[in-house]
């Protein structure tokens, strides 16, 4: 019998080795698996690259997993934020190395590694200093930035209900980054607000189905 | 001269954007526009992290973190609004699907680059967002901005001296002063402020400016 579901946040983060790749979920607060966040902070696991749309809010979450020196890289679109306090020491301290991408960009970069593509011409950023040093090329009239996927060893992603298969719907606006962050990383864990039985979520409604999500965690 | 004020600013933005357009509304100042969307015209607003139908703000007590617009800020979700992921979000802006943005800027250029994302000062964190990607994808790109810095240099410039947000992407220019046309033959103005004529207004922008001929006498 197939059963993702995972008794604690830290049971289902157990694994994540120093310097892994984990991309998390959520567009500010909207969408962000906060027990997850606590629980890796718990685990410990060092020199992580991050991926996600901002650089952590006020004092929880992602801030505090940056407060806690863990992350090494981050890769988002809008780092600087009246409460991105913790980024904005570790950034002036050079103590954190930030990758700037359009948001679009980001979140096609994502979704081409989730889809198996090589790379992919974007006209966002043409002619301006984040397409610096990137290869371009002009397409019919239009010109276009070559942009490579990014890849995740975990996602870490927050949604409203599952099943034991790993179906998942989301709840509103915190949908964001889910959906394509489940697709990119080889283990991708969700923190959902219920669990219900199998055949319980409409399949016309499954926004991301269970092949893309390898557990589940309750909280 | 009467300048305009922020929200006679976006009342003005507001006017042009006819019924059945699909709009985003950046960050700041041009939010405003969606309290000046007339009666009557059915505009759907689409917000970057991923809702289509954008509705007013809340009442208090009312919010629900999980329902925010692209400036974090408390939003609703009108009748026929619809969610989605930020790949499909982004296709929406990047695939040409939008009829308008509005953004804020620092500077825009006569060729219609746009200045928006970054001082470029040594010790500014930059932030982008979904800037780059809608001054390239949206249908029309429309800025709202005050035409003067508050040293009193025009916002309107020959070269944009802060980092680009996009190049020749903007289509109009709304400021506290004028409604100006950026056109590939240069700058057309379109409308101007009570009390302040054309002289007045190619002194203070600095850069070339055209002006519609003189309508003819009857």
């Amino acid at each position: 019998m197939i059963d993702k579901i995972f008794p604690t946040p830290e049971a289902a983060l157990a694994d994540i080795p120093d310097g892994a790749t984990i991309m998390i979920g959520g567009f500010g607060n909207a969408g962000m698996p906060a027990a997850l966040i606590d629980a890796l902070i718990a685990q410990g696991a060092r020199e992580l690259t991050i991926v996600n749309n901002n650089a952590g809010n006020a004092d929880t979450g992602l801030a505090a997993l940056l407060k806690a020196k863990r992350v090494r890289k981050i890769l988002c679109s809008f780092p600087r934020q009246a409460d991105s306090w913790h980024f904005d020491a570790l950034y002036r301290a050079g103590e954190i190395e930030l990758e700037l991408v359009p948001q679009g960009t980001l979140a096609e970069r994502i979704r081409a590694a989730g889809a198996g593509i090589g790379a992919f011409y974007t006209p966002t950023a043409y002619g301006t200093r984040l397409a610096e040093g990137k290869e371009t090329r002009r397409i019919g009239s239009r010109d276009y930035v070559l942009e490579y996927p990014i890849h995740a060893d975990y996602a870490i992603i927050k949604a409203e209900r599952a099943d034991r298969w790993g179906n998942l719907v989301y709840r509103k606006a915190a949908r964001n980054f889910g959906p394509i962050m489940a697709t990119a990383a080889k283990c991708t864990v969700a923190q959902v607000r219920e669990t219900v039985e199998l055949g319980a979520l409409d399949p016309e409604a499954v926004v991301t189905p269970g092949i893309f999500v390898k557990r589940v965690v309750k909280h | 001269m009467k300048k305009f004020d922020r929200k006679q600013m976006a009342a003005r933005v507001a006017r042009d954007i006819p019924e059945g357009s699909y709009v985003n509304l950046g960050i700041g100042l041009p939010t405003l526009v969606a309290d000046h969307l007339p009666k009557g015209r059915e505009i759907i607003l689409h917000s970057e992290n991923g809702v289509l139908g954008v509705g007013p703000r809340p009442a208090p007590g009312e919010e629900d973190e999980d329902l925010i617009n692209a400036g974090k800020e408390p939003a609703t979700l009108l009748p026929g609004g619809a969610y989605f992921h930020h790949a499909d979000s982004f296709a929406m802006i990047r695939g040409r699907h939008l009829d308008f943005c509005v953004l804020g800027a620092f500077q825009v250029s006569v060729a219609g680059d746009l200045a928006n994302w970054h001082t470029g000062g040594a010790d500014a964190i930059p932030a982008v967002g979904g800037a780059m990607d809608l001054a390239v994808g949206a249908k029309k790109v429309l800025v709202m901005m005050e035409h003067l810095t508050k040293k009193g240099e025009s916002k309107i410039v020959e070269r944009c001296t802060y980092p680009l947000t996009g190049a020749r992407c903007v289509d109009r220019i709304y400021t506290d002063l004028a409604v100006i046309d950026v056109k590939s033959d240069g700058l057309h103005v379109v409308e101007i402020v009570e009390d302040l004529d054309f002289q007045e207004l190619q002194r203070l922008t600095g850069v070339p400016l055209k002006f519609p001929a003189p309508a003819k006498a009857a």
